[in-house]
């Protein structure tokens, strides 16, 4: 067992002035017995262990053809793995409270356990299992099949699914981040356990792995731990390249007919990537615009100011090979056409103006505190950390976090916001909203 | 809104008895339980009580792991308080408490919690209505200032009241009317209380809601608002002395509200009659059935009945080992998806849901037909040891992950104290689940799984003629 002699305490002591010492929290880099890198935070409150592991490779690894195959996978990992069949296996899972998910987006595999700390072997080794030896055996794969198809055939219907699945494909045509992971109804029928198979062989290896631990335990036996999950796995995982791609059909709309009292709305554009020197301002400036709280530009005019909408938000998408700013809002039919003008001229506002001093001193101030939100269980944590290991921001992000924003000056709020919101929108309505068709968006 | 999620987070700090003898399946319960006392060990006389001199109840549940608390400020008011013609009135208040005080401006207090960096939000429902901040520590008093302030010094005018009444018609678009299962588990719950104002939705009816007034909002708002009728829940790095001082000069100066009354509503009459109902929307790609029964909640149930329920419901229909799952879809394929919940948190009697979505082919009786042999089989034969182990397992281990989250624990308490239990009550829920027998839950099918007590509701598509696209 080699252990580095990194070892960080984070600084979110900063962010609270006179609170108490005991609540630092340390990062550890620790590499197991076999040489697999994972993050430690060793957390003595609470008798559980979280896991939280992600393998490059999600749903752009699908054949078009078979789209959904990456979350059929996840979907059926826990139907019996070895010589556990799937009643078995979920029994075992079930005597220990042991809690195992998965998921999958566009890029990424992402996998969750939590177990009580008497039971951390057992969790460990049925993971693996799951993650090396899956059955997929044909009644499981045609019961959680007939699940799946039950669920899409439900979204044919669902507005919600209907504006999402229109504005990706339509931003992203012919390539996999135009592809929701769920797949079709067609593609769903064609997905073979062989499929599976070949998922799991291409994409589950040590190779661009990660995993973050959160536990009343020490380096040494999280180690242990991390083989006895991931020990088996080949070396080389084997993907097929994404290309780089930006989203098309700015300045189009959409209208899908579907009969609703509530129109569902999509809008975005051009992203920036995770890695942009503009990443943090961009974040800044789209928390303005239209993040999370209840004081953003969109929340106030949309909602606050004419009641046209329950809920309105915009927020930043970050793929590897691409990136957009997407949000939503859900409004009645006859008065969409209303809501979706205030938004458009509240982007077109923040492009050509961005936000005043007032309003980027206050929305600094609520991301920086807000993080600590983000890290008060071992789950989130855990899965928080995993997100800075693939992001690349480096162990000591947390701690350089304030300081990025702090850097952000409102000439640079006013170029990323010009940056950010200049390129047009493409917007997608399903629904029945009065005098609204698709066609070019009027300027 | 409605049914909450507070079955997920079930809690917490326990003093366990110790058990005269154990089955091999109960063993395993016994190892968890250490791990519980473990947990409890740390917090058990930690979690304090207080009542203020006017009436106000604060629990401090204190978690030192990071810097932050959960303020929660719980009222036992809720939609089965309003008077008939109203509905919708709690929870447009709900939205309405956001508009500014007097003292603060609208909007004042939500940029305050902005600033430091806090989260906030509310929710309503039948038996209370929760406003929460998530915020630093030493922000602590900053938040209960301002709660303390709305708590009476509320001000309303139309040009603030109307726009919030569309927003939450279009709340009510979004949550229930552009969805079709959540019409029909109105319909269902409409149907099932023959009296309790229970049967009508948080929401409210879209033609109630259309009239209500900034008259409405506050007179509602002065009867039920105060400390005798508040429950103040922090969870987080606070220690109790330090929070009851805060509570004394915030909420302690707020005088009692003598319009507060204890909250008596219409019961139901014992039901006699099995009901059934069907739902048809053109939107509907996958049938679906709900059912739910009338039962008794934790507060009007006898003794370990409530309990009882939980591992019935858990054991019938919680995961892919439930009788309900393993029947309906592994073994018979006559169901894609099926299960069973129960909600043991209301003031009045509650529900105990089965529902499912019948496999391509097979028809909804046949999907009925095929639960309600499921049901009678455990009602007839009752649950295994190892069932009963496993689920027992289960819902403890719940409460050993419940402390990993301040924000569930405040819930939990703060939803338990509000219709009806104590913090005593709620400490000791593990305790008493782990004390139901084998016979408790076959007693408890037997007894509330009759059919006449329940609503059986049917969704389908609508297949006849729409309306042209209006346009």
């Amino acid at each position: 067992m080699t252990r580095f002699a990194t070892s960080i305490a984070l600084a979110l002591l900063a962010l609270w002035v006179g609170a108490s010492t005991a609540s630092a929290m340390t990062i550890e880099q620790i590499v197991s017995p076999s040489g697999i890198h994972g993050w430690l935070v060793r957390e003595h409150a609470v008798p559980l262990v979280a896991l939280n592991y992600v393998f490059h490779g999600g749903s752009t690894q699908d054949d078009p053809l078979k789209a959904g195959t990456a979350h059929l996978t996840a979907d059926m990992l826990d139907e019996g793995a070895g010589d556990l069949d799937s009643k078995t296996y979920h029994t075992r899972l079930e005597d220990r409270a042991i809690e195992l998910s998965f998921d999958v987006g566009r890029d990424y595999f992402r996998g969750s356990l939590r177990t009580l700390d008497e039971h951390r072997d057992e969790a460990f080794d049925l993971l693996n299992l799951a993650l090396t030896k899956p059955r997929f055996d044909a009644d499981a794969l045609e019961r959680v099949r007939a699940q799946e198809l039950s669920d899409l055939r439900r979204e044919t219907t669902n507005p919600n699914n209907l504006a999402s699945r229109s504005w990706w494909s339509t931003a992203f045509p012919g390539h996999p981040y135009g592809r929701e992971s769920e797949g079709t109804l067609e593609s769903m029928a064609r997905i073979t356990a062989n499929d599976l198979h070949d998922y799991v062989h291409r994409v589950f290896a040590r190779k661009e792995l990660t995993v973050s631990i959160v536990g009343d335990i020490d380096a040494d036996t999280a180690g242990k731990l991390i083989d006895r999950a991931f020990g088996g796995l080949p070396a080389d995982n084997s993907l097929s390249a994404v290309p780089q791609a930006s989203p098309s059909n700015l300045g189009r709309r959409i209208v899908i007919d579907v009969n609703v009292p509530q129109a569902v709305v999509n809008f975005g554009g051009q992203g920036i990537a995770r890695h942009d020197p503009d990443f943090m301002t961009a974040y800044v400036v789209n928390h303005i615009l239209g993040g999370g709280s209840f004081s953003s530009r969109l929340y106030r005019e949309v909602r606050e100011k004419r009641g046209l909408a329950y809920g309105v938000s915009d927020q930043l998408v970050w793929f590897r090979r691409a990136a957009v700013t997407i949000g939503g809002t859900a409004t009645r039919g006859d008065r969409t056409a209303d809501a979706l003008k205030v938004i458009e001229e509240e982007i077109k506002r923040m492009a050509e103006s961005g936000p005043t001093p007032a309003e980027l001193d206050e929305a600094k101030a609520f991301i920086k505190g807000s993080y600590a939100l983000s890290l008060d269980t071992s789950s989130k944590i855990a899965a928080q950390l995993s997100q800075i290991q693939i992001d690349n921001l480096g162990i000591d992000y947390i701690q350089r976090r304030n300081g990025l924003i702090d850097a952000i000056s409102i000439e640079d709020a006013k170029r990323v916001a010009k940056r950010l919101y200049g390129g047009g929108l493409l917007v997608t309505v399903a629904g029945r909203p009065k005098g609204l068709t698709s066609g070019a968006l009027q300027e | 809104m409605g049914r909450t999620n507070l079955k997920t987070c079930k809690v917490l700090n326990v003093i366990f008895k110790k058990d005269a003898f154990l089955t091999a399946a109960a063993a395993l319960v016994a190892v968890l339980a250490v791990s519980v006392l473990a947990v409890a060990d740390e917090a058990a006389d930690k979690i304090a009580d207080f009542t203020l001199s006017n009436g106000l109840e604060l629990v401090v549940i204190p978690d030192h792991r990071a810097p932050v608390v959960t303020h929660m400020i719980w009222y036992k008011v809720g939609a089965a308080d309003e008077t008939p013609g109203k509905s919708g009135l709690a929870h447009f208040l709900e939205h309405l408490m956001f508009k500014g005080t007097a003292k603060h401006p609208a909007g004042q207090f939500s940029q305050v919690v902005a600033r430091i960096g806090g989260q906030e939000n509310a929710f309503t429902s039948y038996d209370y209505t929760a406003f929460f901040q998530r915020v630093p520590g030493e922000q602590l008093k900053t938040v209960m200032d301002f709660e303390a302030d709305r708590m009476t010094g509320l001000q309303l005018s139309d040009d603030k009241v109307l726009p919030e009444r569309d927003v939450i018609l279009e709340e009510q678009n979004q949550r229930v009317a552009n969805n079709p299962i959540a019409r029909l588990g109105e319909q269902i719950d409409a149907a099932l209380f023959l009296n309790s104002p229970y049967g009508r939705p948080v929401i409210g009816w879209r033609h109630e809601m259309e009239g209500l007034t900034r008259d409405d909002a506050i007179g509602f708002y002065r009867r039920f608002y105060g400390p005798n009728d508040a429950v103040v829940v922090i969870a987080g790095d606070v220690d109790p002395q330090a929070a009851l001082k805060l509570a004394q000069d915030t909420y302690g100066k707020v005088p009692r509200r003598t319009t507060i009354v204890p909250r008596q509503r219409p019961q139901e009459p014992p039901p006699v009659a099995v009901r059934s109902l069907t739902l048809a929307d053109p939107r509907v790609e996958q049938p679906t059935m709900q059912r739910a029964y009338l039962v008794p909640s934790f507060i009007t149930a006898k003794k370990g009945e409530s309990e009882a329920l939980e591992v019935l419901a858990h054991i019938l229909g919680s995961g892919s080992n439930s009788r309900l799952y393993t029947a309906l879809v592994v073994d018979q394929h006559v169901a894609v998806s099926a299960g069973a919940w129960y909600d043991s948190t209301a003031l009045d009697l509650s529900k105990f849901g089965v529902y499912g979505a019948p496999a391509p082919g097979v028809t909804l009786p046949q999907f009925e037909a095929a639960a309600d042999a499921v049901i009678a089989q455990l009602i007839a034969k009752g649950v295994t040891p190892e069932e009963l182990a496993r689920s027992k397992t289960k819902l403890i281990a719940d409460a050993v992950y419940a402390h990993d989250s301040q924000a569930s624990m405040a819930r939990w308490y703060g939803a338990a104290i509000t219709t009806g239990a104590t913090v005593n009550d709620v400490q000791h829920w593990p305790d008493r689940i782990r004390a139901v027998t084998a016979e408790q839950v076959q007693q408890a099918a037997r007894q509330w799984l009759d059919k006449r007590r329940s609503v059986t509701g049917y969704l389908i598509k609508d297949t006849s003629p729409q309306a042209e696209r209006r346009s």
